[in-house]
């Protein structure tokens, strides 16, 4: 943590669990007897209850979405570039909450817990989780902390999958639902990295087919293949090449321009170590996170994404899934995102108005790839920031 | 409000829906929203301008209408509006029909080239107008497609287009009794009210 907490900051906080003992029966059919979920909130809930905001996370995203847990946290939560006093999600305004999802390894119940049933790890004995599942959980949630409705709700990525699960599944429930740099479902190229992510870590000779953690291991080398694969895709070949392209050399200066190929060590070595700095970030970032990631949730996570469709219920066409849903949406994507590009933000406004429904739409420039919905981006933080100032403005001329 | 917006608002219903086509800082679908009750969506591509249109409350989606409507369905709105915006598409006859199958009826604004003092200026100086309401070169205009009240009047004819109703106003947006008998020289903003003739 800096010296003194900045003033838009939200500082430190400390999560709450919620326990359920209400068994949960997810999508595949199995059943959560019963979970936990670990809750992170920011500002205050009005006493209208009408300013409350859920925070849906990504894939390695948890409830630690802002501020500092301790003096001692190097690094804020996941989203604080958006999340704090003043910011785009003002706490000031709202009343942000934000959880683990289940299935997650961040302190919500997960594959990384202890299975009640039969007192061991549930490891790779967890069920399959699907965005509905977690919706539902999320819905249940939101029972508990009485809160009748959601101001907005707001995710990115496998965050805005649940945004659009909320609006399709609980009319009157959520009054906006903003939804950024994610898909209607994901594509066959998508599935295909989750593949390569998911295979890196079952064959890693420490997985023992999921129960690494009776073992006393886990499968560090697969966890880092798969971050490192899923690192590429988060980001552009433009974002590298800036990353990675500092250093200039005698024969390029004229172009100023190395493609991102700096060197380590500033010279080749002729041997099949690291020779680019690209080369050892990647090593670095997924070592990190092979370190702080459970690879069960990995697993349950990728399969989340793969399986998500809302369309399944309505003859694959989107737009009927969307009849009954009665929020205002707000889309966004950025343009050098190859992962979920903005076409796929375009179907769902596609179909969004061929429900006629409300939205607003719009397509960012930026050069960081799909990692851009995490970074503030200048116009992306305002357009956000001008929205949900709209959302906040109509719950006061609402007020009796 | 712009004065045209001003006659274009007389014509839309009260509770309808309105798409609007180029709608920049989103000031009319707002005031229609408010004292109309309209369900507006608008369409722009000017980063500031959309940037206004969210922090009024109002549904902007970023689209370039050079790359069509396809996305709307057919007969989903029931005014589409394109203000002042006409004379800066690739293929405006191509919109107008887009238009009037999206929504049940159309506004068109544009500038009438017809009008004296463009005539004056060309017949005169020989040289493309430029004026403070078309305040640009030829090679650096956005609009590329200036066209005249008869022009207009004849696409209709041709695509079989009804004109519900028709008015012309000068720039401040007055109009009178002599524009209205010599629309095509005395307008400078033409402003239509039209449908798909369903006779």
């Amino acid at each position: 943590m800096p010296d003194s907490i900045p003033t838009d900051s939200v500082g430190l906080v400390t999560p709450q669990v919620y326990k359920f003992d209400e068994p949960l029966t997810l999508r595949s059919g199995k059943v959560l007897p019963k979970y936990e979920l670990v809750v992170e909130t920011y500002g205050k809930l009005n006493n209208e209850k009408t300013n409350a905001l859920l925070i849906c996370h990504a894939l390695s995203g948890d409830h630690h979405a802002a501020g500092y847990h301790s003096k001692n946290d190097s690094k804020p939560g996941w989203w604080d570039s958006c999340i704090g006093p003043g910011k785009a999600i003002d706490t000031n305004l709202f009343y942000v909450v934000s959880l683990n999802n289940f299935g997650g390894c961040a302190g919500s119940t997960g594959p990384a817990s202890i299975n009640p049933e039969t007192n061991k790890y549930y490891g790779p004995d967890f069920p399959v989780v699907t965005v509905r599942d977690w919706v539902s959980s999320q819905r249940r949630l939101m029972d508990r902390m009485e809160i009748p409705e959601w101001a907005a709700v707001v995710g990115g990525s496998l965050g805005g999958m649940q945004v659009l699960r909320w609006a399709i599944s609980y009319p009157g429930k959520v009054r906006h639902a903003v939804c950024i740099a994610a898909a209607p479902k994901l594509s066959a190229q998508n599935i295909a990295f989750n593949e390569v992510a998911r295979h890196s870590i079952t064959s890693d000779p420490d997985f023992h087919e999921g129960r690494y953690l009776e073992k006393g291991t886990y499968p560090k080398q697969g966890l880092m293949l798969a971050r490192m694969v899923g690192h590429i895709t988060y980001l552009s070949d433009s974002a590298m090449r800036s990353k990675f392209g500092k250093s200039v050399s005698n024969f390029e200066q004229d172009t100023a321009e190395n493609f991102g190929r700096d060197l380590r060590s500033g010279k080749l070595n002729f041997g099949l170590d690291v020779d680019f700095q690209v080369e050892s970030y990647l090593h670095y970032q997924g070592e990190r996170f092979s370190e702080n990631f459970d690879a069960n949730t990995y697993l349950l996570m990728t399969k989340a994404l793969d399986y998500f469709d809302p369309t399944v219920d309505f003859e694959g066409d989107l737009s009927k899934a969307f009849t009954n849903s009665d929020c205002k949406f707000l889309l966004m994507s950025f343009s050098t995102d190859w992962r979920f590009p903005s076409e796929r933000s375009r179907e769902i406004v596609s179909d969004l108005l061929k429900a006629g429904r409300e939205v607003s739409y719009l397509e960012i420039e930026a050069d960081q790839g799909h990692d851009a919905f995490l970074l503030p981006i200048p116009r992306y933080i305002e357009a956000l920031s001008g929205f949900l100032q709209r959302v906040h403005q109509e719950n006061e001329s609402d007020a009796p | 409000m712009r004065p045209d917006l001003e006659i274009i608002q007389q014509w839309i219903q009260p509770n309808s829906k309105v798409l609007d086509l180029g709608c920049g800082d989103g000031s009319l679908l707002h005031y229609l929203q408010t004292t109309k009750n309209v369900h507006g969506i608008g369409l722009e591509i000017d980063e500031t301008n959309i940037q206004h249109c969210l922090d009024r409350g109002t549904n902007v989606i970023e689209q370039n209408l050079d790359k069509g409507l396809s996305n709307f369905q057919s007969g989903s709105f029931d005014t589409v509006l394109l203000a002042q915006t006409l004379q800066a598409l690739s293929k405006p006859d191509h919109l107008i029909d887009e238009m009037l199958r999206i929504g049940k009826n159309g506004i068109v604004t544009f500038p009438n080239f017809g009008n004296w003092k463009s005539r004056l200026y060309l017949a005169s100086r020989g040289r493309m107008p430029v004026s403070k309401f078309i305040p640009h070169s030829w090679y650096n205009t956005p609009n590329i497609h200036f066209c005249t009240v008869k022009d207009f009047d004849a696409l209709c004819t041709e695509r079989d287009i009804k004109v519900l109703a028709r008015t012309v106003v000068d720039l401040e947006h007055q109009g009178s009794w002599y524009m209205r008998a010599w629309p095509n020289f005395l307008g400078e903003i033409a402003i239509y009210h039209i449908s798909k003739n369903t006779d």
